[in-house]
């Protein structure tokens, strides 16, 4: 997927001078076609990102389009003030291009976790968040962010990830994807999840439950309409993303359901609030927080069971009031969910 | 040696006339940063009367200079300058933080005409002026970048950032200039988190250093015209200021850095002060 989108980048600068590559401290041998043929337009400027991203905005305000990349924490988090205040505030065309959204750094720790970046950004105004399934998604977005008119951050997965997306359907920025229909059901999701919603379609389809797959690449600005329109037709949503459940898009579903007055019994698969203690692989912390076809499939049924359709908010609530936490353990329970 | 750079100099009547302009927002609001915007006066008045490019008629024009105001705080000052030279009316400036008035307490370049940047969180504007310089050089453009930034703001980490890359691409086309008052918010920049040898930290950055009385409207106006004479290499001017310059009582009185509440007695104070203050000269 990265590589994808920074040969993107690279096509976009050969067609349009006013395209600008800005890295901080990337691979050896990044984008060296880019820098041999367009070397002053190519950037590669040190660890140095709150510098970095004030210099796009500078490069924004002079008529460029400057496309940036780094590693997705540093490229958010250790610069936010400048994203704010120098990139969203003036609304400039830069665009963050951020690598190892979610857990994908995972065995660096929690230094390098990008889980709460679509949360976050999602509250600056004026910000465009997107974070695409796969390579060939990546491919039909890249070209629309040449003329976008506002910030853009553009979170990229692992690289390699399975191609899921729908080829016919064309990527609009702030349109949802719809990927497959269902009456019971609408499983929503971001990024690389959606993977994980077709794998749970099936195991769903198995015990008679009928769910559809609405794809969100775009978080914000959030397709409204798109959105509303097809939970009017299921009985339950799940969201599902890759990053924290307090802010991220299970909780813009909900805002969105509650702001409209079209309410259904939702549940929301994310990260719950805490630091991980774990590493090992991306799928394995995936797995570990049930964010995942079995943990779709688990918070589906539960949605979905026999009390759900009489169930009253006050039950719900006493409910969830009961409900036992499982104590926290130090020791890493692959391949089962704590949340679900 | 710093204290020749900070003999007291004596204000003609423009600066008078400015720092005049300056109070009418001042007062109006009843608060601000007085003393930021006073040590700032002279080194507006003389980079928009005698070294920038402009155009007040067209803010936009492309073959401007770029002027940042890093030191977002001291934007009154950078108001009265750019009211004085036509961008918009003088009379505006006394709606200085009304609900609609264009001017906050930090420059906003979606409202003022003439702010390129916004600015108001230290530590932004020089890299911003970067990208312009940078921008620039691709499109083979003749216009300068001029970033002032001030002593606190120099604790900042990203400062530093911006100068290694301003060394780093040798951008003569940006001329860094420092508003030193040896004053913030808390009590002297000596005392608070030292700067010094400020000149040989900017020198040991690649960096050309001229050092300057930042109230010598001749010495500053040479100082500003050598830094864009063809440089060999970046260049940052170290104007050495008076923090509340230009009216007794205010002058490097550390409680008119930022105030809110003015009294009438405090207005009519500010006016008396400034008005002896010229009748000395």
């Amino acid at each position: 997927m990265r590589k994808t989108s920074l040969e993107q980048v690279y096509l976009l600068a050969k067609k349009d001078k006013r395209v600008v590559f800005v890295g901080s401290d990337l691979g050896h041998g990044t984008l060296d076609k880019f820098k041999a043929e367009m070397p002053d337009r190519f950037f590669m400027e040190g660890v140095s990102e709150q510098h970095l991203t004030g210099m796009l905005a500078g490069m924004a305000l002079s008529g460029k389009v400057p496309y940036f990349n780094t590693i997705a924490v540093f490229a958010y988090r250790r610069c936010l003030e400048q994203v704010i205040l120098d990139v969203a505030i003036p609304n400039l065309p830069v665009r963050i291009i951020a690598s190892g959204g979610g857990f994908v750094y995972v065995p660096l720790g929690p230094t390098h976790l990008a889980t709460d970046d679509l949360a976050i950004l999602r509250t600056v105004p004026n910000m465009t968040v997107i974070a695409p399934a796969d390579a060939a998604e990546m491919a039909r977005l890249m070209p629309l962010t040449l003329n976008w008119p506002g910030p853009i951050y553009i979170r990229l997965a692992k690289g390699g990830d399975p191609v899921v997306t729908p080829a016919d359907v064309p990527f609009r920025i702030g349109k949802a994807v719809p990927v497959a229909t269902g009456s019971d059901l609408l499983i929503i999701t971001t990024g690389i999840t959606l993977q994980f919603a077709l794998v749970a379609r099936k195991m769903l389809a198995a015990e008679g439950i009928k769910a559809g797959v609405l794809h969100v690449p775009t978080v914000k600005p959030l397709d409204q309409d798109g959105i509303l329109s097809r939970i009017a037709k299921v009985r339950g949503v799940v969201t599902i993303e890759e990053g924290v459940r307090l802010g991220g898009l299970g909780s813009a579903i909900g805002e969105l359901m509650l702001d409209e007055g079209l309410v259904r019994p939702l549940t929301r698969i994310g990260l719950p609030d805490e630091f991980t203690l774990h590493y090992g692989t991306q799928l394995e912390q995936l797995a570990y927080y049930g964010i995942s076809g079995d943990g779709i499939v688990r918070a589906a049924r539960k949605l979905l069971g026999g009390r759900v359709r009489t169930r009253t908010l006050a039950h719900a609530a006493r409910r969830k009031l009961l409900r036992v936490r499982p104590q926290p353990s130090t020791q890493v329970q692959r391949g089962t969910s704590r949340r679900a | 040696m710093r204290n020749n750079y900070r003999k007291s100099i004596p204000l003609d009547r423009r600066s008078l006339a400015l720092r005049k302009l300056i109070l009418s927002a001042y007062t109006s609001a009843r608060r601000g940063h007085l003393g930021s915007y006073l040590s700032l006066v002279e080194i507006l008045r003389v980079l928009y009367d005698s070294v920038l490019r402009y155009d007040p008629r067209k803010p936009d024009w492309p073959g401007r200079d770029r002027f940042i105001l890093s030191k977002g705080h001291g934007s009154v000052a950078l108001y009265a300058i750019l009211a004085d030279k036509g961008f918009f009316s003088p009379e505006l400036l006394p709606t200085f933080v009304k609900f609609d008035s264009m001017f906050g307490q930090h420059p906003d370049s979606r409202k003022v005409p003439g702010v390129e940047a916004c600015t108001g969180s230290l530590g932004h504007g020089l890299s911003v002026g970067v990208g312009m310089a940078l921008s620039a050089r691709i499109d083979k453009q003749k216009h300068r970048v001029f970033v002032v930034i001030s002593d606190a703001e120099s604790q900042e980490g990203s400062v530093w950032e911006a100068a290694l890359s301003i060394a780093k691409h040798n951008l003569t086309n940006l001329v860094v200039i420092v508003d030193y008052n040896h004053m913030q918010s808390y009590g002297r920049t000596r005392e608070v988190l030292d700067l010094e040898p400020l000149a040989a930290k900017w020198k040991s950055f690649g960096f050309g250093v001229e050092q300057v009385n930042g109230h010598d409207v001749k010495k500053l106006r040479q100082s500003f015209l050598k830094a864009v004479n063809k440089p060999s290499r970046p260049q940052v001017v170290i104007c050495h200021t008076v923090k509340g310059k230009g009216i007794a009582g205010i002058e490097n009185n550390v409680s008119w850095h930022h105030k809110t509440k003015l009294s009438d007695e405090d207005v009519e104070m500010l006016y008396a002060n400034l008005r002896q203050r010229g009748s000395e000269n």
